[in-house]
C-alpha cells in the first residue's frame, strides 16, 4: 500500500502544488504555518476539496477520480466532529453501517475497537458528555472502522489541553504504529509531528520547502519558519572551505564545505561578554541587546548586529552582565556549536 | 480575575440613569397591548360556559373539529413530504436561479389566501391548466372536495415550512455531512442518519407552525374548496356561518381555535416566543 500523487489546487491568490510519496505504514506529518495549504491538501486527498489538476493513486489505483464516500480513507477532524445525536458506538458503527455491514456486527466491530481505544465503558455515552481526550479516541475509532488503507488526521491533537495532550500523543503513536495503511498527518505542532511522523513534510505557501526525517528536519532546517519551529538561529551564506560568510561575518563550524550553505547554532550555544573575551573563540561579534523576553527557564535575548540571532542565558547571567536593551555586548559561538550543511 | 471581572465587565444593569419613563413611548405601548388581549379577553368574557361542553358536543361542531384535525395534519403531512426536500434544494444545492425560487417559494405567506384560492381553481379547477387533464385522464377532481381543503391548506402554509427548515440547514455544521462522506455514506444516507437528526427541532418547529396555519386556513379554502358541510366546512369556515344565526356556536368553535393556537405557542415558546 502506498500514495503516490501530486495535488493542485488553485485558488484566487493562493496555489497549492505538492507531489507527495509514502510508504505503506508510513506516518507523514505535513508541517506548516496558518495558510500554508496543509488542511487543503488532507481535504484534497480526502475528496472534500476539489483538485484543479493532479492526481493521486493508492496501491496503484487512482483515487482522485472517486468521491469522498468512494474513497478508502478514514479521517479524523481537528474538533472530531462526533454526530452529536448518535452515541460513540453508533459514531463508530457508523461507517461500518455504511459500507453495507448488519447493525448487529458493526456494533460488535465497533465495540472492540472502542476497547482497543480504552473506552469500552463509554460506549452509550453521547459526544457532549465526552471530555476531549475521549472524544478524540472516539474519532481515531471511528476512522480506523472503515479499514481505510489512507488515514487523514487533521490536527489531531490541537483541541486538547497540555496534559491530555501527552497522554494522547504517546497513545495515537502507539495507534499509527499498528495502522499498516498510509497515514498523512497535518499540524503546526513541531512537537507533535516529531513524535507521530516517520517523515516530515514542511509546506509554506502552498509548496514543499524540506522534507526528511523528523531528527535531520531538526538538525538541519532549511527555512526560517523550519528554524523557529526547532529552535535554532539560521542563516544563509557562501561556504569557502574554513568557514561560512554570512554577510559580513565570518562563521566556522566543524564542517569543511564549499558553495551555498546554511549555517545553524542553538540560542544556548552563545556566550554574551560585556567586554571582549580573551582566548579569542573562533565565532566572535560585536552584537546589540534588541530585547530581552522570559524563555522557560531561561532568559532569551534578542541580537542584532552582523547577524540577529537569540541567545539564551540564564537569569543569573542577565543579572551578573547587567543586560539592557540598546547596550552593546560581545557574542560568541563555539566552531563546535555550529553546524553547516549545503544549501 | 473572577471577582475583577464580574465588576467591570458586567453592562450596566437596568433602566437607563435617567430614570422617568417617556410617556410618548409608554402610552401607544400600553394601548398597543389592550388592542391585542382585548379581544381575547372579550372571547373568553362572552363565551357560554356553562353550556360549552354540550355545544361542543354538538355533531356539527364535532364534524367541524375533526375535519379540521384530520386536514391540518395531512396537509402538514404533504408539507413535510414536499417541503424537507425543497428546503434542502435550497439550502444545499446550488443551481442557477436559486434566490427567484427561494423568493417565490414565500410568496404564499404574503399573498391574500383568497387570491391564492382563485389562483389554484384556475390551476386545479375543473377547466384549469392541470385540473382539466386531471379529470380527463384519472377522474379526478379537486375543486369542492375535503382534498381540496388539504391542497389549500398545504398551498399556504408549506411557505412556513420551508423556511423554518431551510434555516435550520442554513444552521446546521455541514462539516458534520463532510464528515459522514469521509465515512462512506452517500449524499442520501447523509441527509437520512445525519443532516435530518442534526436539524429535528427546526423541521418540529416548522410544522408545528404549518400545522397551526393549516388550521387556521379560511380564503383559500372558502374560494377553492368551498364550505360543504362534512367535507369541506373547517372550524374557521364554520366559525364565520355559526357567526350570522348562531354567534354562541360561534364563540365556543373560537375558543377551541384559541386553545389550539395557546398549545401550540407554549410548545414553541423556546424556540419562538422567548427572546434570546
Amino acid at each position: 500500500m502506498s500514495l503516490r500523487g501530486r495535488l493542485i489546487v488553485t485558488r484566487p491568490a493562493f496555489r497549492l502544488d505538492l507531489t507527495l510519496e509514502v510508504a505503506p505504514g508510513e506516518v507523514v506529518a505535513l508541517l506548516g504555518p496558518n495558510g500554508a495549504g496543509k488542511t487543503t491538501a488532507l481535504r484534497a486527498l480526502a475528496g472534500l476539496t476539489a483538485m484543479s489538476e493532479g492526481q493521486i493513486s493508492l496501491d496503484g489505483q487512482p483515487l482522485h477520480v472517486l468521491a469522498a464516500e468512494q474513497r478508502p480513507i478514514g479521517m479524523v477532524f481537528q474538533d472530531y466532529l462526533l454526530f452529536p445525536h448518535l452515541s460513540a458506538l453508533d459514531n463508530v458503527a457508523f461507517g461500518p453501517r455504511c459500507q453495507g455491514v448488519a447493525k448487529a456486527e458493526a456494533r460488535r466491530t465497533a465495540a472492540a475497537l472502542l476497547e482497543r481505544v480504552g473506552l469500552a465503558g463509554h460506549a452509550a455515552a453521547k459526544p457532549r458528555q465526552l471530555s476531549g481526550g475521549q472524544a478524540q479516541r472516539v474519532a481515531l475509532a471511528r476512522a480506523l472502522a472503515v479499514r481505510p488503507r489512507l488515514l487523514l488526521l487533521d490536527e489531531p491533537l490541537a483541541a486538547l489541553d497540555a496534559h491530555t495532550r501527552l497522554e494522547i500523543r504517546s497513545e495515537l503513536r502507539r495507534h499509527l504504529a499498528d495502522f499498516d495503511g498510509v497515514t498523512v498527518l497535518v499540524t503546526h505542532d513541531p512537537l507533535d509531528a516529531m513524535v507521530l511522523a516517520d517523515r516530515l513534510i514542511v509546506i509554506e505557501h502552498g509548496a514543499i520547502v524540506q522534507q526528511g526525517a523528523p531528527g535531520e528536519v531538526a538538525r538541519r532546517p532549511r527555512t526560517d519558519y523550519v528554524a523557529r519551529l526547532v529552535g535554532l538561529n539560521l542563516y544563509r551564506g557562501v561556504a569557502d572551505g574554513t568557514g561560512v560568510k554570512v554577510g559580513e561575518l565570518l562563521l566556522h563550524s566543524s564542517e569543511h564545505l564549499d558553495g551555498a550553505a546554511f549555517v545553524a547554532f542553538p540560542p544556548a550555544a552563545v556566550a554574551l561578554y560585556r567586554t571582549r573575551p580573551d582566548g579569542s573563540p573562533r565565532n566572535l561579534w560585536r552584537a546589540r541587546i534588541d530585547g530581552i523576553e522570559r524563555h522557560g527557564d531561561n532568559v532569551r535575548v534578542h541580537l542584532d548586529g552582523p547577524i540577529a540571532a537569540f541567545a539564551d542565558i540564564t537569569p543569573a547571567a542577565v543579572a551578573d552582565l547587567d543586560l539592557t536593551p540598546g547596550q552593546q555586548i560581545w557574542a560568541s559561538v563555539k566552531a563546535t556549536e555550529t553546524h553547516a550543511y549545503p544549501a | 480575575m473572577g471577582p475583577r471581572r464580574g465588576l467591570t465587565g458586567r453592562r450596566p444593569a437596568g433602566r437607563a440613569a435617567s430614570g422617568r419613563l417617556p410617556w410618548v413611548l409608554v402610552l401607544p405601548a400600553v394601548l398597543g397591548l389592550v388592542f391585542l388581549v382585548l379581544p381575547l379577553a372579550g372571547l373568553l368574557i362572552r363565551a357560554p360556559w356553562p353550556t360549552l361542553l354540550a355545544r361542543l358536543a354538538e355533531p356539527h361542531v364535532l364534524e367541524a373539529l375533526r375535519l379540521s384535525l384530520v386536514c391540518a395534519t395531512v396537509a402538514t403531512a404533504v408539507c413535510l413530504l414536499l417541503g424537507v426536500p425543497l428546503a434542502w434544494l435550497l439550502a444545499r444545492v446550488d443551481f442557477p436561479g436559486r434566490r427567484l425560487v427561494r423568493a417565490l417559494v414565500t410568496v404564499p405567506l404574503v399573498l391574500p389566501p383568497v387570491v391564492g384560492g382563485v389562483a389554484l381553481l384556475l390551476v386545479l379547477g375543473r377547466r384549469g391548466l392541470v385540473g382539466q387533464w386531471l379529470e380527463a385522464t384519472f377522474g379526478i377532481t379537486l375543486p369542492f372536495t375535503t382534498a381540496g381543503v388539504i391542497i389549500a391548506e398545504a398551498f399556504v402554509a408549506m411557505p412556513f415550512l420551508v423556511i423554518s427548515v431551510e434555516g435550520a440547514l442554513r444552521g446546521a455544521d455541514q462539516r458534520f455531512e463532510e464528515a459522514a462522506a469521509t465515512l462512506g455514506a452517500s449524499r442520501w444516507t447523509i441527509f437520512r442518519r445525519v443532516t435530518l437528526p442534526l436539524i429535528m427541532p427546526g423541521v418540529v418547529a416548522g410544522a408545528v407552525l404549518c400545522w397551526a396555519r393549516a388550521l387556521g386556513e379560511f380564503g383559500a379554502t372558502i374560494t377553492f374548496a368551498g364550505n360543504f358541510p362534512g367535507t369541506t366546512r373547517t372550524m374557521p369556515l364554520a366559525v364565520y356561518l355559526a357567526l350570522e344565526t348562531e354567534p354562541e356556536a360561534a364563540i365556543v368553535l373560537s375558543l377551541v381555535l384559541l386553545a389550539v393556537s395557546v398549545i401550540v405557542l407554549a410548545s414553541l415558546r423556546d424556540r419562538w416566543v422567548s427572546a434570546p
